[in-house]
């Protein structure tokens, strides 16, 4: 089937928004890894949740858990940003609500992902 | 900004008040149900990792909210919340590649995100609660 689209046009085609498949792309991909990474977590919750402050504080500083906790917490972050997106551009149909709405959510993923990435090294590199 | 209006008066496809309530369409409900509790639940992991970072006080007060009984029926909530978003999330990675888009099953991988999130939970609680010697 011969397409009326020059190539170029299929190439740039990337839609009304001009991000193509880069929404669905980034969930997918952080969705394969949060399968590792929540994993990771849940073994690592087993052991040390309701552990004392030195024994988790010795255990999160560790590197192998430091880096997957960082890893974890930013594909995590990106994730559930991009989740509630959609839930968000699914429900808020005011123009200006939901642009607040797109907006509070970027602000709660970064919070969120700065404060757990802050924690981390900072329980990793000492103080 | 006037055409923003007229498009939010166009008819929306019925969906929830005329369909007959099937098992798929009841885990497409929860999955995005939890993926909103994991939302606000990452604020857990983050106080327990700040209150880590802050110091022996502040995190024994976290793991007192936490060691609380309806802290850890929270918790206990976060555990089912995050495998049944994550089986749901393998059964769409599966769904992308073309596979199991039959009726029977999606069905049946339904039932499985369900089944095996509770059992999981159970199995997650079960090895922890064991490695301290009870609740």
């Amino acid at each position: 089937m011969g397409s009326l689209r020059t190539p170029l046009a299929k190439v740039r085609g990337l839609g009304s928004a001009k991000e193509g498949t880069d929404h669905f792309w980034k969930q997918r991909l952080t969705a394969v890894a949060n399968i590792f990474l929540v994993g990771f977590l849940i073994v690592l919750l087993i052991r040390f949740a309701g552990a004392d402050h030195a024994t988790v504080k010795h255990a999160l500083a560790k590197p192998q858990n430091a880096i997957a906790l960082l890893v974890l917490v930013l594909s995590g972050v990106i994730h559930m940003r991009l989740g509630m997106q959609t839930i968000i551009e699914d429900y808020v149909h005011s123009e200006g609500r939901k642009v607040v709405a797109l907006m509070l959510n970027s602000f709660f993923a970064i919070l969120i992902g700065i404060t757990c990435v802050f924690a981390v090294l900072k329980l990793s590199f000492g103080a | 900004m006037a055409q923003t209006k007229r498009a939010a008066e166009r008819p929306l496809s019925p969906h929830l008040g005329i369909y007959r309530m099937q098992i798929t369409m009841l885990m497409s409900i929860v999955h995005r149900i939890t993926g909103g509790a994991l939302y606000v639940g990452t604020l857990l992991l983050a106080a327990w990792l700040i209150a880590a970072a802050m110091g022996e006080r502040q995190f024994a007060l976290v793991n007192q909210l936490f060691g609380h009984p309806l802290g850890k029926f929270v918790l206990l909530g976060y555990t089912w919340a995050v495998l049944h978003h994550m089986l749901g999330g393998m059964r769409h990675l599966l769904w992308d590649t073309g596979r199991a888009l039959q009726p029977r099953s999606a069905d049946m991988l339904a039932w499985l995100t369900i089944l095996g999130s509770l059992a999981l939970t159970a199995a997650v609680w079960v090895v922890g609660l064991s490695l301290r010697g009870g609740l």
